[in-house]
């Protein structure tokens, strides 16, 4: 608005996409890298270079396409279907060309609270990799209250599992920040020690005989919450989109206004950035630690719970979902912002969703999506690499996340 | 005031520190043995007999040890007056650089008296149950000495998971391939050394953040593992089909016996954990170049102005440490199943981590804390044979409780280089 802060004119959309440069650039190249995995690992271009080099090409070609054209058809649905499925008018053809850009929503909701779960630690300079643990424990106390607490109308039983996941989150998150605020030991190593933690405690709670394993099954799967407690959806079967996407949204927009609009955010802010700054100052370095890594823990905890509450409506026993490292992934890709991380979680929660379909039609396994992620953290955090191939010569501000001091105080 | 007072007062300030850290093992120890008195001597009846098998595999009939017969009752009494005796040691005199070797020794009864406690009245096979310890040790020694040969010189590693799990599927794969185990080992271990390098490259020359860079390889290792194992090992079963290493005794010390058959009855891996644990720890404490990886390890910059090339040290020592956690990653499939399968290292490169710093950093440390954690799997099995009321789940997760407590400091703090984490700049 103000011309004062935009010194060149014709460089104001520059400056504007400027933050969105870098992101783009490494998961461009990822992205391509993904590709040559692709060719290399064909059947048909081996085939072709065997039999005939000079269709190898577009052998190459044809698996590349084939291969992301299926993975965005499964997340974006196919355009042609959806354009002839509203003309058509019928209900459930609509439906089913809607389908995939719906459950790629409910794919990046929990991304949506994970990532700002590290987001909200990184910006403490705290790195939160117990997302998984945490996560885990959210979605136990959420399943507990679930299928436990009956008899409540769904105005209150949604979120008090909601809140009982938060709660659960934050308790996990809790003693990693105890321990690193009082003795400080490092949130790293205690965080992966509490995440093997809560792997072998949900062993135990939904395993054989457990205390919460469903009646009359061998299976570690936890009983079916109650239908009050499961949070609404908003079509019929078989689209999954539910509530737990807005109560994302509105979390992201909360833990916004509270970072950078309120005190207490502003203190996690100055610790993050430099604690002794913080210290001199006279804000407690440890009860900003505390508070963010509790806040970040009741994140996780509420992924685990919109899991439970909006999608699986139980709890399976797994060792590790997953979420835990791609939310690390999100949070540097988003800078640490909320509005960032929603980006980036709507990203993966794309090409996670359409993965599964490229899988299917064009028989790549769904793990080159986690080869994608871990060269676009790579490219995130060693801006150098980017500079370097696309031959960019600014550095941009803020560049250079530093967490690792060592393990011990 | 003056400096000699500021001097002595600071003096008497550690002495002090010293003194209350004594006596808080010391009360420690005794209350350790009580616990252990409570929990499995008291209400036991003292005519109950534990028997403890000594035989494993198969052993000439000439050969066959007894089977060795314990009173419940008396044995765990005893072991918990000795504690108890250790503790009120500890408390009245201390035992100084001993007193770590003390609590490792406690923790030994502890877990022997839990033991003679759970086989009241029954038997179990204690030479096989060591044999497992000893088994389930080995990955995690050779993990964590590629942990500490990296933090040693300043450069955090949690990227052992997926630098093992990247050794394994390469060793399968490629010793399928080529149709020879030691193939199979040398591609697991470059593999392990090359992404180290990656790491290094990452974390030296880009100084990205060693835990993301960590991070990067981890979840890299486990998409490309998976990917291959999808496209190719489960299609093609050929490609996944290595073998595994024989049993090799070695001629004398094999025949000692029960020792023999826990030690010296294994695979190449073993042998090669012993000698990679000589062999770090040997070169990290009495040569040169240990002295060197030390110094950049605590204080780069110091290291530097004598004329030491940290860049140069970091990178060989990551690329080492590398090496190492790719033979490591072998012994899941050419040691162990003889076969890849996705994810299979099931977080055993972050357990090589918490044994590295529960071992304080030393070779040797990191070997019995290794032991530790491998009984703790070794039990697993056992307890359920045992009917014991305890989940097999709680007691697999004291080593990451313990660890916790090593790293804050409870007990026997645990200190890591002081330049571990830092990117060094000239």
């Amino acid at each position: 608005m103000t011309q004062a802060t935009a010194p060149v004119k014709t460089a104001r959309w520059q400056q504007a996409l400027q933050p969105l440069a870098a992101p783009a650039l490494a998961i461009f190249t990822a992205l391509v890298a993904g590709s040559v995995l692709i060719v290399i690992t064909d059947e048909g271009v081996l085939e072709a270079f065997r039999t005939a080099p000079a269709t190898a090409p577009g052998a190459m070609w044809r698996a590349i396409t084939t291969a992301y054209g299926s993975m965005f058809e499964g997340s974006l649905g196919n355009p042609a279907r959806i354009i002839a499925a509203l003309q058509s008018g019928d209900p459930k053809a609509i439906a089913e060309a809607f389908f995939p850009i719906t459950d790629s929503l409910v794919t990046a909701t929990p991304y949506i609270f994970a990532g700002l779960a590290v987001a909200v630690g990184f910006r403490a300079g705290l790195f939160n990799i117990g997302v998984e643990g945490q996560l885990f424990i959210g979605a136990i106390c959420s399943v507990w209250v679930g299928f436990a607490v009956k008899g409540l109308p769904a105005i209150l039983h949604i979120p008090l599992a909601m809140l009982a996941g938060a709660l659960g989150g934050a308790l996990w998150a809790f003693i990693p920040a105890i321990l690193k605020a009082k003795t400080g030991a490092h949130e790293v190593i205690n965080t992966i020690m509490m995440n093997y933690i809560a792997f072998r405690l949900s062993e135990w709670l939904l395993g054989d005989k457990g205390p919460l394993q469903r009646p009359g099954t061998a299976n570690p799967v936890s009983p079916f919450i109650e239908p009050s407690a499961e949070l609404p959806r908003f079509f019929p079967d078989p689209i999954r989109f539910h509530l737990g996407f807005f109560i994302a949204l509105g979390v992201a927009f909360l833990v916004w206004w509270f970072l950078f609009k309120t005190t207490w955010g502003f203190e996690v802010r100055t610790v993050g950035q430099n604690p002794n700054a913080a210290k001199y100052a006279g804000m407690s370095i440890t009860r900003n630690i505390v508070i963010a890594m509790c806040l970040s823990g009741a994140l996780a905890g509420l992924a685990g719970a919109n899991e439970v509450q909006g999608v699986n409506h139980n709890l399976a026993y797994a060792f590790s979902s997953g979420y835990g490292f791609d939310s690390i992934a999100l949070a540097l890709l988003g800078k640490s912002h909320p509005a960032g991380v929603v980006g980036a979680a709507l990203l993966f929660g794309t090409l996670r969703s359409g993965a599964t379909r490229m899988q299917n039609i064009a028989r790549i396994p769904v793990d080159i999506i986690d080869i994608i992620l871990a060269l676009v953290i790579a490219f995130i955090a060693a801006p150098a690499i980017i500079r370097f191939l696309y031959r960019l010569k600014t550095a941009g501000p803020g560049e250079g996340t530093v967490f690792t001091r060592g393990w011990g105080k | 005031m003056t400096a000699t007072t500021t001097a002595l007062s600071s003096k008497s300030a550690a002495e002090q520190a010293h003194l209350m850290r004594n006596r808080a093992y010391g009360v420690a120890f005794i209350v350790i043995a009580l616990a252990m008195y409570w929990l499995f001597a008291q209400g036991v009846d003292p005519a109950l007999i534990s028997r403890y098998g000594l035989n494993q595999g198969t052993v000439p009939a000439a050969e066959r040890l007894p089977d060795w017969e314990v009173p419940t009752y008396g044995t765990v009494t005893f072991l918990a007056m000795i504690s108890a005796a250790i503790g009120a040691y500890q408390l009245a005199r201390g035992f100084g650089r001993a007193t770590s070797v003390m609590l490792g020794l406690i923790a030994l009864f502890f877990v022997f008296a839990f033991l003679t406690w759970a086989t009241r009245d029954q038997s179990i096979n204690l030479a096989g149950m060591l044999r497992n310890m000893v088994l389930r040790a080995v990955p995690l020694t050779l993990g964590a000495l590629s942990g500490i040969l990296c933090e040693r010189a300043g450069v955090v590693n949690i990227a052992i998971e997926g630098l093992m799990l990247s050794g394994a599927m390469m060793a399968a794969f490629i010793g399928s391939v080529a149709d020879n185990l030691w193939v199979g080992v040398l591609a697991a271990t470059l593999t392990g050394g090359l992404l180290a390098f990656v790491h290094a490259v990452l974390s030296i020359h880009y100084k990205v953040d060693q835990i993301i860079s960590g991070t990067v390889i981890n979840i890299f290792s486990a998409g490309i593992t998976s990917y291959i194992s999808s496209k190719f090992l489960q299609t093609y079963q050929e490609l996944n089909n290595p073998g595994t290493f024989q049993n090799v005794p070695i001629p004398v010390l094999s025949k000692i016996p029960l020792i023999g058959g826990i030690f010296f009855e294994s695979n190449i891996y073993t042998y090669g954990a012993y000698i990679l644990l000589i062999v770090v720890h040997v070169g990290l404490f009495y040569t040169r170049w240990g002295l060197r990886v030390r110094a950049v390890g605590e204080h780069p910059k110091a290291a530097d102005t004598l004329g030491i090339n940290v860049f140069r040290v970091r990178y060989l020592n990551v690329v080492l440490g590398g090496l190492v956690a790719g033979f490591a990653g072998s012994y899941f499939t050419l040691g162990s199943v003889g076969r890849f399968d996705e994810l299979m290292t099931a977080g055993r490169g972050f357990i090589s981590l918490a044994a590295m710093i529960f071992g304080k950093w030393t070779p040797f440390g990191a070997a019995g804390a290794s032991l530790i954690f491998g009984l703790a799997e070794a039990l697993q099995g056992r307890l359920a044979i045992l009917k014991v009321p305890i989940p097999s789940s709680f007691l697999l997760m004291a080593p990451y409780i313990a660890t916790m407590i090593a790293l804050a400091g409870l007990i026997g703090r645990a200190v890591p280089p002081a330049a571990d984490g830092q990117p060094y700049e000239k």
